[in-house]
């Protein structure tokens, strides 16, 4: 029997087929799916900000590494080589990063979205690991749908058809 | 020390000057639409991030959102949320029915600049009351708006605050207009290191230490 898991804000999960993780309702924050297709099993993490030591400064205690994009994508990492993944099989796919509130005249970069997604791209690239999909940006909120059976991962948006990657 | 430690004192403090803030915002509106307006008891709650998107149901409902920022010395967050039909027929009372323009799947502009401008009127109001009784300068910044996930919508507006705690203060007012029920949620949200200056101006600071929310993102 398929188990939905949802994965709220700043939250790890890892499991294997046939579950479903779910991360309902992305805004700034930025989903981060691992899949290993051989052995079927994946992870995702619910990620924040970006940066843990820019905001709560080097060696600071962290009580939940799944908030910040420097040490969820690790703790990911680490919690699926647990569960038997090889990072050299690792499809990765990102989803969210939108910047939902546009106020006149604010510096674009300024914004938690864009600089999530980038944040996450750098880690990843640091971590070489590939990115093989992702559906970021933008000003629309949106639900992920990620499938261990398949691996496939559903994007939902308010008023649009669902999106796979 | 996180948020789960607030005394009961300290949240009835933050929820009676909520409430004189949420009063003039209820008086406010009142004035402006011409009709009955009530509100309930600003509800005081801690919630932990990852369990934020529930707050308010379903969190896949398509919901208006409001927000605005404060700013000054206890830098703060405003947000309004409507369903949808509710703020459109807020909005319409604003509105001459021949300036209307929604349709199924987007909001008129006239609507957009309405609401905001509601928004902008309850905050001032929400504001005012709540600087001149706790002697806390405030300022709120201009309104922008969405329509999305009500999930997303909670999401982008507290995530700043994993910066400090794995949980978020909200309070909470329900603003309840017309004999229809327009039902509207308005929550402030303080920016990390705010809620001690905030309890300081109220006198129940108690032990909590001072923080600087100076290194938090925008």
């Amino acid at each position: 029997m398929a188990e939905h898991i949802r994965v709220g804000m700043s939250e790890i999960a890892v499991s294997r087929t046939p579950d479903v993780l779910v991360a309902i309702g992305l805004g700034s924050c930025v989903g981060v799916c691992f899949y290993d297709p051989q052995i079927k099993c994946g992870g995702m993490a619910h990620v924040m900000l970006p940066n843990s030591v820019q905001i709560v400064g080097a060696g600071a205690e962290i009580t939940k590494p799944g908030k910040f994009v420097d040490t969820a994508l690790p703790e990911l990492l680490r919690r699926m080589i647990q569960m038997g993944a090889l990072a050299s099989r690792l499809e990765v796919k990102i989803v969210g990063g939108a910047q939902m509130f546009n106020f006149n005249g604010e510096n674009d970069r300024m914004q938690i979205g864009p600089r999530n997604v980038e944040a996450t791209e750098q880690i990843l690239a640091k971590m070489n690991l590939k990115l093989t999909g992702k559906n970021t940006g933008g000003n629309r909120g949106r639900s992920v749908r990620f499938d261990l059976a398949t691996g496939i991962v559903t994007v939902k948006m308010l008023n649009s058809p669902d999106f796979i990657i | 020390m996180s948020l789960r430690h607030l005394t009961s004192l300290q949240k009835d403090a933050i929820k009676e000057v909520s409430n004189i803030g949420a009063a003039h915002a209820a008086t406010v509106l009142h004035q402006l639409l011409g009709e009955k307006v009530s509100m309930t008891v600003p509800e005081v709650s801690v919630v932990a991030l990852s369990d934020i998107c529930d707050v308010l149901g379903q969190p896949e409902d398509p919901m208006i959102g409001v927000y605005l920022r404060v700013f000054g010395d206890a830098p703060s967050k405003n947000l309004y949320l409507f369903p949808r039909e509710e703020a459109l027929f807020l909005a319409g009372l604003l509105l001459a029915e021949e300036d209307r323009q929604d349709n199924e799947d987007t909001l008129g502009e006239l609507e957009v600049s309405a609401l905001k401008e509601i928004g902008n009127i309850l905050t001032g109001a929400y504001v005012y009351a709540f600087s001149s009784f706790t002697g806390l300068n405030m300022l709120s910044s201009v309104p922008a708006l969405t329509f999305d996930m009500v999930g997303a919508i909670l999401n982008t507006v507290l995530v700043d605050l994993g910066a400090t705690d794995d949980y978020a203060l909200l309070i909470e007012t329900k603003l309840t207009a017309c004999e229809v029920n327009i039902t509207g949620h308005f929550f402030l949200v303080p920016d990390p290191g705010t809620l001690p200056i905030i309890l300081d101006a109220l006198g129940v600071k108690g032990q909590w230490p001072n923080t600087s929310g100076s290194e938090c993102p925008k």
